[in-house]
């Protein structure tokens, strides 16, 4: 194994740099939020989901309406997100409806 | 727990190929998928931009990762198809002669191959207590590769660095959605740039890197946390003054101390970039919660990092740590690399806490607390594994 692991590094060593072009297809995303107890998602999916999909949302530990208002403050001030400053409050019902 | 955010989380994420619990007090399940490109089976933190988690049952394998395991994590869109042929580095800023180098160019150059851990600072962020918002990765956020390609420094002298320079701004092809949003670059102070093991580098474990990895060049820079590794590698830019850019005065900061710990709701004091990684072990054949059938020695065997520096020892307890019993390490592919362990402890019927703490060759070791800060970094204390036997 440890002969192996040797041999290989030093066949590395000589190997040249990529020639062939490379193209991918990415996956979709994972769709929109849904509604929670009679919350409408729709100003989180109108406002959230152009820059990261879903699952950026729905995998966070449960938050506190401050902490979710510091990372829609973060978004748009840092990230530039343009998101409507009307749709706050209905983003964070939403946000903190689970 | 099963809540019902979970499960919503859980049917959200398509296409699913299994669930997996990573062990977190809230929210903990996440779906597995194979739909990435050059990927096999991974954990799903996020489709777009690409956040992918290493299942830890893969390092129980590997002494190095494989490329179609290693972990994937993207602030930003970036190109879906690239020719390697068409692919310029261009080196600019502080420096005597700009140059706008191809791979062939590059390849002229004395070529290096490194063994190296990639870990994402905020590697083990969902298990921070309290919690904190972010990428909610469990311990998969990191890899071990045999990097290849040339030296940073080799291609800074081609350049000519001018005297005065004092940082290495480096850049991709990943770009923002939005104008307003900052371009992710990360800076090297000059010291680290010129240091002998900072690689441009275009191959890892013999294979061209994988587009989601940084095809066709990513910056390498052993012991520190991937944030500087910069995929897609296509700027280097030498500066005269220290970079002011978003995300470098202002992202991927942390207490300044040793351990970037911070008590939990104390007042922000001061905060440096986070770099340099510290030592960690992780066992990665017993998982967390795991009932075990009795026998006279319980085999425990896992990875370590020693952070910067070589992995010195790894040592297991069973008694929250009043005794330790040194682990054999595996080959030792270098400093920077992965160390695997293995080790035995007997564990009578019943329940246990296995630890197992890593020393490097500096003498850092692991503590037994766990480190906190409000961004979910450097996470660097001992992970215990609960284990009943019988």
């Amino acid at each position: 194994m440890r002969l192996a692991l040797t041999l290989a590094a030093l066949i590395l060593v000589a190997a040249a740099p990529p020639t062939k072009r490379l193209s991918v297809t990415l996956p979709d995303g994972e769709g929109l939020l849904p509604e929670r107890y009679g919350v409408s998602a729709d100003a989180a999916n109108s406002n959230c989901l152009a820059c990261h999909s879903a699952a950026m949302i729905t995998a966070q530990p449960r938050l506190t309406r401050v902490q979710w208002g510091e990372t829609i403050a973060k978004m748009r001030n840092v990230y530039g997100a343009p998101i409507d400053p009307a749709d706050d409050k209905a983003i964070l019902d939403w946000l903190v409806a689970d | 727990m099963l809540t019902r955010r979970a499960l919503i989380a859980s049917a959200l994420a398509a296409p699913a190929a299994a669930q997996v619990d990573l062990g977190f007090g809230d929210n903990p399940l996440r779906s597995t998928t194979r739909a990435f490109p050059q990927k096999g089976e991974m954990i799903l933190q996020r489709s777009t931009p690409p956040l992918l988690e290493t299942p830890i049952s893969v390092f129980d394998a590997h002494d190095f990762t494989p490329n179609d395991r290693f972990f994937v994590r993207w602030h930003y869109p970036f190109p879906t198809e690239i020719d390697p042929a068409r692919h310029r580095l261009r080196v600019d800023g502080h420096v005597g002669k700009p140059l706008s180098l191809s791979l062939a160019a590059l390849a002229r150059l004395p070529r290096v191959a490194l063994a190296a851990v990639n870990q994402c600072a905020g590697n083990g962020r969902g298990m921070f207590a309290p919690r904190v918002p972010g990428a909610q990765w469990s311990n998969g956020a990191m890899g071990n590769a045999l990097w290849e390609g040339v030296r940073l420094k080799d291609v800074l002298a081609l350049a000519g660095v001018n005297a005065g320079a004092v940082a290495v701004r480096c850049g991709g092809l990943d770009a923002p959605l939005v104008e307003a949003a900052p371009d992710f670059a990360k800076s090297l102070p000059i010291d680290q740039a010129l240091s002998d093991d900072v690689l441009i580098a275009w191959g890892m474990n013999g294979a061209p890197l994988p587009l989601l990895n940084g095809f066709p060049l990513r910056l390498v820079v052993p012991g520190w946390y991937s944030t500087y590794w910069v995929k897609m590698l296509d700027h280097i830019e030498v500066l005269a003054k220290p970079d002011e850019g978003f995300w470098m005065a202002k992202a991927y900061r942390a207490p300044a101390n040793a351990l970037a710990d911070i008590a939990p709701g104390a007042p922000a004091g001061p905060v440096q970039p986070v770099s340099a990684m510290r030592p960690r072990a992780l066992v990665t054949n017993i998982v967390d919660g795991a009932k075990l059938p009795p026998r006279g020695l319980t085999p425990i065997q896992g990875v370590a990092l020693g952070g910067d520096q070589g992995v010195k020892a790894v040592e297991l307890s069973a008694d929250s740590g009043a005794s330790w019993l040194p682990a054999q390490l595996g080959p030792d592919h270098g400093r920077y690399s992965f160390r695997r362990f293995r080790g035995a402890l007997a564990l009578a019927p019943g329940k246990h806490v296995i630890l197992a703490r890593a020393t490097n060759a500096a003498g850092v070791t692991q503590p037994l607390v766990q480190n906190w800060n409000p961004s979910g970094y450097n996470r660097a204390g001992v992970d215990p594994v609960r284990v009943e036997i019988g």
